[in-house]
């Protein structure tokens, strides 16, 4: 049975589904390196369906990384990574799935400049999906209407802001209709102006029940939503907490240095 | 017209209204202000270029049209007749300047080709007409035209092949399994079977057309000749080395697949490392040692087989740029959300690429076209080499001028059409795209 505990935060009530027995990512002592250089150590995670994981640390980490590997944009070298599943090898067509039920945003948005907005939304559900244009479109204008931007269907990713094409990025990553989404340091590239509405619209994302990681230093958002904030540092996981305990009682020195940097201005 | 010493009218605050600027700021005379006389050297660098078209344009003008005659029976008819270009000799030769030797009872055959090359590429190139004709012109132009105009340029081919009995029991055999690969791909929906078998007998039906040619009769490749001859080589050239080279690239970048990538980066390299002359030499004396007995490829096939490689391996290299020059985001997002190398090629990166490499390519396009006239070196008839057999007839010496200039002419006809088209080409794009 699944358990429903209220995360008292200073934001709305949020739930948090603690359903122990569907684990939708796992990885076991994976290590990883590039070249020599050791940038994954031992990591050991577990992601439950409908889980938000925040994952935060100081730049070199090997955060990035650890999500890359998850949609196997990067490659393991020891241990294995289990999604939905299916273990990520050198297999291709598992690759292919896998890919299709893990939706990625990026730091720096990589729509497809030759596309309109409706058309960098439907390419996935047509071409991978193989759905019928109309059926595509539809699906398209819904999670368009969903992140609040319907009206630039039309246009050009050269002619939107920064907002707007991360918001069509998470349209078209949703239009796949994945299982997990992953977010790479949504956003770290945009105007403070426009973090708030991608981080509207993640929020609203977490609410419905996604399953998402998401790298980032925004902590508002961590504390708001997050069900585990997950600290690395040198390519380990050096703590791993629900956001009260993690922002209160942080156990490791190397946690505390980094929520000292972070918090304090 | 503003008078500058006119007195200053006021306006209340906020209501200035939009004036027009002064004479010497708008219009054609602000264009000469600006460009032609805005300092002293390039005040003087106008001048200059001024005089020396007073000088040489009125006479050239004359020259070439004013003076000129244009009906002529040989060079002293010419020259009693004028002063100025004897384009008589090009009207007298007309024929021989367009298509060489062929038999001029029928030169309706390649007309017909051309016309049909030309309308469907019409629909292709302009913009008003709808996507789906678009499509259809472009897949008739790629998979059923090349084969007609073999028809009807030279007529019935012979395959050697189909001479002795394994030959054609080989094809029926290879038909067979064709079907059955194609039949078998469709029903599991096994895409690769399907290509496979559907290729294979795609091969067989043009194998079958091309014996039939048409049910006219046979004529030699070796009579082609001046602007025919020029445009069969360039146009084959130019759509065979565009996919051919394309794939290069993308094998050359296979890092997955070593010994394609392998095999690509020997062919780019020892291709772009000899000159086109050699490559014409060896197709056409080391191909039919290759051949097995009695089997042999006329010149124009040769020279076609050259060109098309030495050309492939430049645009390889020229796509390849393109494909580099696409951030690896682009290929991340393509992966992220599930396409596989042929889609995330086909739909993301291809489009792009080929974008940005439009003056690279095109620039390609119009040197292959000069170049075709290196095939004189191995007997050909190009239009270059047809002006100067021409020239040195006894009944038109002395009107190298003519020759040349008409020659020249024709080349800046399709090499500044291609030039122009791609520079319509990227505006479109880049209005269509605003990126």
């Amino acid at each position: 049975m699944s358990e429903v505990a209220a995360v008292e935060t200073d934001g709305p009530v949020v739930q948090s589904a603690m359903d122990a027995s569907e684990k939708i990512i796992q990885i076991n002592a994976m290590h990883k390196w590039f070249g020599s250089f050791h940038v994954l150590r031992d990591i050991n995670l577990e992601v439950a369906q409908r889980e938000r994981i925040v994952i935060c640390g100081p730049s070199g980490s090997g955060k990035s990384t650890l999500i890359r590997c998850i949609n196997r944009l990067e490659e393991h070298q020891q241990g294995d990574i289990i999604v939905d599943e299916i273990e990520l090898s050198d297999d291709l067509k598992n690759l292919e799935i896998v890919r299709s039920e893990v939706g990625m945003v990026f730091q720096h948005f990589n729509l497809f400049p030759h596309l309109t907005v409706l058309e960098n939304c439907t390419l996935g559900p047509i071409w991978v999906r193989k759905m019928p244009k109309e059926e595509a479109d539809a699906l398209g204008m819904e999670y368009l209407t969903r992140v609040k931007i319907p009206e630039q269907a039309l246009k050009y990713p050269g002619q939107l802001s920064g907002g707007q094409q991360q918001r069509v990025a998470i349209a078209r990553s949703l239009c796949m209709q994945p299982k997990i989404m992953l977010f790479d340091e949504p956003t770290s590239a945009l105007d403070p102006e426009m973090i708030k509405e991608v981080l509207d619209v993640m929020i609203e994302l977490a609410e419905s029940g996604m399953t998402m990681l998401v790298v980032t230093h925004e902590m508002g958002f961590a504390n708001r939503v997050a069900d585990r904030v997950i600290f690395m540092d040198d390519g380990q996981i050096i703590e791993q907490k629900p956001p009260k305990e993690f922002f209160e009682n942080p156990e490791n020195e190397r946690t505390k240095l980094f929520l000292s940097q972070i918090l304090d201005h | 017209m503003m008078d500058a010493k006119a007195p200053a009218q006021t306006y209340p605050t906020g209501q200035h209204p939009q004036l027009v600027p002064p004479a010497t700021e708008r219009g054609i005379i602000k264009w000469f202000r600006e460009r032609l006389f805005n300092n002293w050297y390039n005040t003087v660098a106008t001048v200059i270029v001024l005089y020396i078209a007073y000088l040489g344009l009125p006479p050239l003008i004359n020259w070439l049209f004013i003076d000129a005659v244009w009906e002529a029976k040989n060079n002293k008819d010419c020259w009693a007749q004028g002063h100025g270009a004897c384009w008589g000799f090009i009207k007298n030769r007309f024929l021989f300047f367009m298509y060489g030797f062929y038999d001029i009872d029928s030169i309706w055959r390649p007309n017909t080709a051309g016309i049909m090359l030309a309308s469907v590429g019409a629909i292709i190139v302009f913009p008003q007409t709808p996507d789906i004709w678009k499509r259809y012109a472009a897949m008739f132009l790629a998979f059923v035209f090349p084969w007609l105009a073999v028809g009807l340029l030279v007529g019935p081919v012979r395959f050697t092949t189909w001479d002795t009995t394994t030959g054609q029991m080989l094809t029926g055999l290879a038909c067979l399994a064709a079907v059955y690969f194609a039949w078998r791909g469709h029903q599991n929906n096994d895409a690769m079977k399907r290509l496979f078998g559907l290729s294979i007998i795609y091969i067989i039906a043009v194998m079958v057309f091309c014996t039939w040619g048409l049910g006219l009769p046979e004529l030699e490749s070796r009579s082609f000749g001046g602007l025919l001859l020029t445009l069969v080589l360039a146009i084959t050239s130019i759509s065979v080395s565009l996919p051919l080279g394309i794939m290069l690239a993308l094998g050359r970048r296979a890092h997955g697949m070593p010994a394609l990538k392998y095999f690509c980066i020997v062919v780019i390299e020892i291709f772009r490392a000899v000159p086109l002359i050699t490559v014409l030499f060896m197709a056409v004396f080391m191909i039919p040692l290759f051949l097995p007995q009695g089997m042999s490829f006329d010149d124009v096939i040769s020279a076609l087989i050259g060109m098309i490689i030495f050309n492939s391996c430049y645009m390889a290299e020229t796509v390849r740029g393109g494909l580099q020059a696409i951030p690896r985001g682009q290929y991340e997002a393509g992966d992220s959300i599930g396409l596989n190398f042929y889609l995330s090629t086909r739909l993301v990166i291809m489009p792009q690429a080929l974008k940005i490499v439009i003056p690279g390519i095109v620039s390609l396009f119009i040197g292959i076209f000069k170049d075709s006239s290196l095939v004189s070196i191995i007997g050909l008839f190009d239009i270059l080499n047809v002006a100067k057999t021409s020239i040195t007839d006894t009944k038109w010496i002395g009107l190298e001028w003519e020759g040349y200039a008409f020659v020249a002419f024709l080349f800046w006809i399709f090499c500044f059409s291609m030039s122009r088209y791609s520079q319509w080409l990227e505006k479109r794009l880049d209005r269509d795209h605003k990126s």
